[in-house]
C-alpha cells in the first residue's frame, strides 16, 4: 500500500481486501460499549477541509477518536486560510506540529496530491474537487459487500449528475477494480466525453435498468441548474428520478447523500428496505478507521519518530 | 525584400559585431545554402560568405571556430509575453530579450496584456524607450485592439500604428463580439498593421482548465473543448473575407482548425497562423499528474490534434512556430491545477525541444524546422532574417550534437514555469547575433574557443 491516499487508482485489489476486512474487524468494535483501540495513541491526525462538509469530516473525526490519535480539525474559514495564508505555507505550517496523517478536503482537483508533496505526513484525500473521493467509494464497497455478501460479478449502475461528481469517478474505479460491471446513465449534458475510458458503459436512459443489482443515484446538485445543463429539475426528475416503479424488487439503492427527496430519489424508495443509505453513512467511520490504520499502523506507513510515545502496532483491541 | 516594418523594432545600443564565423554548417534554405562555410559580419551585416577556411579575419574581428557547429539565421518569435508593465517580478524587457536570445532569437514581439494594457500610444511611448535601453535583441510591441482588452472599444490603432505599434492583439482574451471584430477589419485599412487572434469561444470553454478529453473526464477537471477554437476561427476568418482584412492566428491547438485555416488559404484569404512548441510535442496525457507545468490557454490538445499541427506546419498552413512565452511567478503555480494561472515559458527551450521530438527521429527536415522558426515576423511585415550577403546580420549558432537537461542551470528568464522543465533535449545555442551585434554568448564559448 502506498503511502498516502489519493485516488482509488493507488489500491490494488489486495489493498482494498484488506482495508474492507479491517473495517469488518473494527465494526466489532464499534459494537462494544468502549468503543476505542489505541492503534494511534500519541499519534496527530490533522483534519483539514477547505470545502464544507458533514458527513466526512465527522467520520473522520470519530475514526480518528476511536483510535486514540491526537485529533486537530481546521476548517478553511476562520484559519490563516482567510487571511490570505497559501496552501503550501499552511500545510508546512501544520506539519511543524508533525502530524501522521493529513486528511485534506479541498474544491480543487489535485489539492490532495500537492499537498502530499508538501508534508511529511500521510495524506488521505477527502474529496479533491470534482476529481475524486476515494474514502467514499471505500465504505460504499464495504456497505455493498455485506449487504450483497460479494462485490465481483455485479452489475452496478451509476445514475445521474457525472459531470461534476468526485463520488462517480471514484466509484467507477472502485466497482470495476472489485470485479463489479459498470454502466453509468445520466442526462447526455452531465456525461462528460471519454468517460467511458475508466472503463465504464455509458447510457442516457433508463430503459435497461432492470439489468442492475445495484443502482447508485448520485446528487443532483441544484447549483447546476444555472448552467442549463437540464432543462428543469422536473423534467430531470421524470426522465431519471429512481422511484417505485423503476426500481426493481430484488435491486439495491444506493446514494451518497444528502439526498434530494423527489428529486433524484422519491421518498418511497429511500425509505425501502433496499435502501443502503443509512448503512453507508455507518460504515463511514468504521471504513475510515481502517484506512487510517492502513496508512499509519499498517506496516508500510512512514516510520514513526524514535521519541514517539505510542505502542508499535498491533490488533485491534479494546483499550 | 520589399518595405517591412523592421524599423518599428527596438533595441539597446550594443556595438556591432566584427566577426568571423569559421567552418560552421550554413543553413538557410531560403538562401539556398545548406552545407559548411565562413561567414563574415561587419557593420551589422553579412559582409561575406566564403568556402570553408576561406575568408580572412580584418584586423580586430573576432574568430569564432565553428567546425560541428550549424549556423542558422536568428529565430523570429511573434508571440511573447514579457510581463512589463505591472509585472516585472515575472519578466522585464531586458530578462526577456536575454532569455529570448539565449534561445537562438533575433528579434521578438511582445503582447500588449500587461498592466496597464498597452492601448494608447503614451504605454506604447514608454515601453519602446524602456527597449532601446534595455533589449538585447531588437524587440517589437503589439498594441491590444480594444481598450483595456474589455473588447468593446476599439484602440486608436491609427495612432497606436503611428508611434511604431507592430500589430494588434488582445492575446489573452478572445474578441468576444463579432461586431468589435468586423470594426476592428474594417479599421485595418486605415490602420495597416497586422491584427493577430487568440482564438476561443468563452461560451464554449466555460471553466474550462484544461482539453476536454478522456483526460479532463478522469480527472474531473472542466475541459475546453477544440470547437471553442476552431468555431471562432471560422467566424474570423470569414468576417475577415468580408472585409478583405488580414489576420494571425495564434496558438493553434486543434485539428479541426487547421482544417479551417485549409479552407480559407484555399479560398485565397490572407491568414496566416502559428503553433507553439508545447502543442506540437505534448498532449493531454502530460496533464494526468496535474502539474501545473502543462497548464496553458489553449491547452494541450489529443496526439490526433498534435499530428494535424504538424502536418500544418510541414504544409505552411501553420507558418511559423511561436513560442507564447508566459512567465508566471512561482507561488503563483504552486497552487492547485483549476487555480494556477495558465502559461508557459519556452524561449530557451523551443529549438532545442522541436529538434529533439521532430528532426531527430525523421519527423522534420530540419531545414524546415528552421524556416518555421524563422518566420514569426512576416505576418506582422517584418523582413525573414536569412545569411545572405548583405542582408542584416542575424544569426545563430548551434550545436546539434549538445545534450542539456531544461534548467539544469537555471533559466535567463525571470520565471521558470517551463513544459519541458527536467527533459533531455539535443541542441543547444551556443550563440546569437542579433541585428548584427552578438546578444548572447553561451557562457563555456569563449572567444575563438573551438567548440
Amino acid at each position: 500500500m502506498k503511502r498516502h491516499l489519493l485516488s482509488v487508482d493507488d489500491l490494488s485489489r489486495e489493498d482494498i481486501e484488506r482495508i474492507l476486512g479491517r473495517a469488518e474487524s473494527f465494526a466489532e468494535v464499534s459494537g462494544r460499549e468502549i468503543k476505542k483501540v489505541p492503534t494511534l495513541r500519541g499519534r496527530t491526525v490533522i483534519n483539514l477541509f477547505y470545502e464544507a462538509s458533514t458527513r466526512t469530516s465527522s467520520s473522520f473525526e470519530l475514526a480518528a477518536k476511536r483510535l486514540s490519535a491526537d485529533l486537530v480539525s481546521i476548517k478553511a474559514q476562520g484559519s490563516s486560510v482567510d487571511k490570505g495564508e497559501s496552501l503550501k505555507d499552511n500545510i508546512q505550517t501544520l506539519s511543524a506540529y508533525d502530524p501522521a496523517a493529513v486528511v485534506f478536503r479541498s474544491p480543487h482537483a489535485g489539492a490532495a496530491g500537492l499537498v502530499a508533496r508538501w508534508t511529511p505526513a500521510s495524506v488521505i484525500n477527502a474529496g479533491d474537487g470534482k476529481h475524486e473521493h476515494p474514502t467514499q467509494a471505500l465504505l460504499d464497497l464495504y456497505t455493498l459487500r455485506r449487504r450483497a455478501g460479494r462485490l465481483e460479478g455485479l452489475n452496478v449502475w451509476i445514475v445521474g449528475d457525472l459531470l461534476h461528481s468526485r463520488v462517480a469517478r471514484s466509484n467507477i474505479l472502485a466497482f470495476g477494480r472489485m470485479g463489479c460491471r459498470v454502466t453509468v446513465c445520466g442526462p447526455p449534458t452531465l456525461i462528460p466525453r471519454g468517460i467511458e475510458s475508466l472503463g465504464c458503459e455509458v447510457r442516457i436512459t433508463l430503459d435497461d435498468l432492470a439489468q442492475a443489482d445495484v443502482v447508485y443515484a448520485l446528487r443532483m446538485q441544484h447549483e447546476r441548474m444555472t448552467g442549463s445543463f437540464v432543462p428543469s429539475l422536473r423534467e430531470y426528475a421524470a426522465q431519471y428520478q429512481i422511484d417505485g416503479r423503476r426500481l426493481g424488487a430484488g435491486q439495491l439503492l444506493m446514494h451518497p447523500g444528502p439526498v434530494n427527496r423527489g428529486v433524484e430519489l422519491s421518498a418511497e424508495v429511500i425509505d425501502s428496505p433496499q435502501a443502503l443509505i443509512t448503512d453507508q453513512v455507518e460504515s463511514g467511520v468504521v471504513v475510515r478507521m481502517a484506512v487510517l490504520y492502513e496508512l499509519l499502523a499498517g506496516g508500510s506507513g512512514p516510520p514513526r519518530r524514535a521519541d514517539d510515545p505510542s505502542r508499535p502496532a498491533s490488533e485491534p483491541q479494546p483499550a | 525584400m520589399s518595405i517591412t516594418l523592421d524599423s518599428l523594432l527596438d533595441r539597446a545600443d550594443l556595438a556591432s559585431a566584427g566577426l568571423l564565423i569559421r567552418r560552421a554548417h550554413l543553413l538557410d534554405p531560403r538562401a539556398g545554402l545548406d552545407g559548411p562555410g565562413d561567414l563574415l559580419v561587419r557593420g551589422g551585416a553579412v559582409a561575406e560568405i566564403g568556402a570553408p577556411g576561406a575568408l580572412e579575419a580584418p584586423a580586430h574581428a573576432e574568430v569564432v571556430e565553428a567546425e560541428g557547429l550549424h549556423a542558422f539565421p536568428a529565430f523570429v518569435d511573434p508571440h511573447v509575453h514579457l510581463r512589463t508593465p505591472g509585472r516585472e517580478d515575472e519578466e522585464d524587457i531586458e530578462t526577456g530579450t536575454r532569455s529570448a536570445a539565449a534561445g537562438g532569437y533575433g528579434a521578438i514581439l511582445a503582447m500588449p496584456n500587461t498592466d496597464p494594457v498597452v492601448d494608447s500610444a503614451s504605454v506604447l511611448g514608454s515601453l519602446r524607450e524602456r527597449a532601446r535601453a534595455e533589449a538585447r535583441i531588437p524587440t517589437g510591441f503589439t498594441a491590444a485592439v480594444t481598450m483595456g482588452q474589455r473588447g468593446e472599444q476599439l484602440t486608436e490603432m491609427a495612432e497606436l500604428a503611428q508611434a511604431g505599434a507592430a500589430g494588434f492583439t488582445d492575446d489573452g482574451l478572445p474578441l468576444r463580439s463579432a461586431s468589435i471584430m468586423r470594426q476592428a477589419l474594417a479599421y485595418q485599412r486605415l490602420a495597416r498593421r497586422c491584427i493577430a487572434l487568440h482564438e476561443e469561444d468563452p461560451a464554449l470553454s466555460g471553466d474550462g482548465v484544461m482539453h476536454e478529453g478522456e483526460v479532463s473526464a478522469l480527472l474531473g477537471v472542466a475541459g475546453i473543448p477544440s470547437v471553442s477554437e476552431s468555431t471562432m476561427v471560422a467566424r474570423d476568418t470569414e468576417l475577415a473575407a468580408y472585409e478583405d482584412g488580414f489576420i494571425h492566428v495564434q496558438h493553434v491547438s486543434a485539428r479541426q482548425t487547421v482544417e479551417v485555416l485549409e479552407r480559407a488559404r484555399a479560398a485565397g484569404l490572407r491568414v496566416t497562423a502559428e503553433a507553439t512548441p508545447h502543442h506540437l510535442l505534448l498532449t493531454h496525457e502530460c496533464v494526468r499528474g496535474l502539474d501545473t507545468h502543462y497548464k496553458m490557454n489553449p491547452p494541450l490538445r489529443s496526439e490526433d490534434d498534435r499530428q494535424a499541427l504538424i502536418d500544418g506546419l510541414r504544409s505552411g498552413v501553420l507558418g511559423c512556430i511561436a513560442t507564447d512565452h508566459a512567465p508566471h511567478a512561482r507561488e503563483e503555480k504552486e497552487e492547485p491545477f483549476e487555480v494556477a494561472p495558465m502559461g508557459v515559458t519556452g524561449l530557451e527551450s523551443a529549438f532545442a525541444a522541436v529538434h529533439t521530438d521532430l528532426v531527430v527521429p525523421g519527423v522534420l527536415t530540419l531545414g524546415l524546422v528552421v524556416e518555421r522558426m524563422t518566420a514569426g515576423g512576416e505576418p506582422f511585415g517584418l523582413a525573414i532574417p536569412t545569411l545572405a550577403k548583405g542582408a542584416p546580420a542575424s544569426v545563430c549558432l548551434v550545436d546539434l550534437e549538445a545534450e542539456w537537461e531544461v534548467g539544469e542551470s537555471g533559466y535567463e528568464s525571470r520565471s521558470s514555469n517551463c513544459a519541458f522543465a527536467g527533459r533531455r533535449l539535443v541542441g543547444r545555442v551556443r550563440m546569437t547575433i542579433a541585428a548584427g551585434a552578438v546578444a548572447f554568448r553561451e557562457r563555456s564559448f569563449a572567444i575563438g574557443a573551438v567548440a
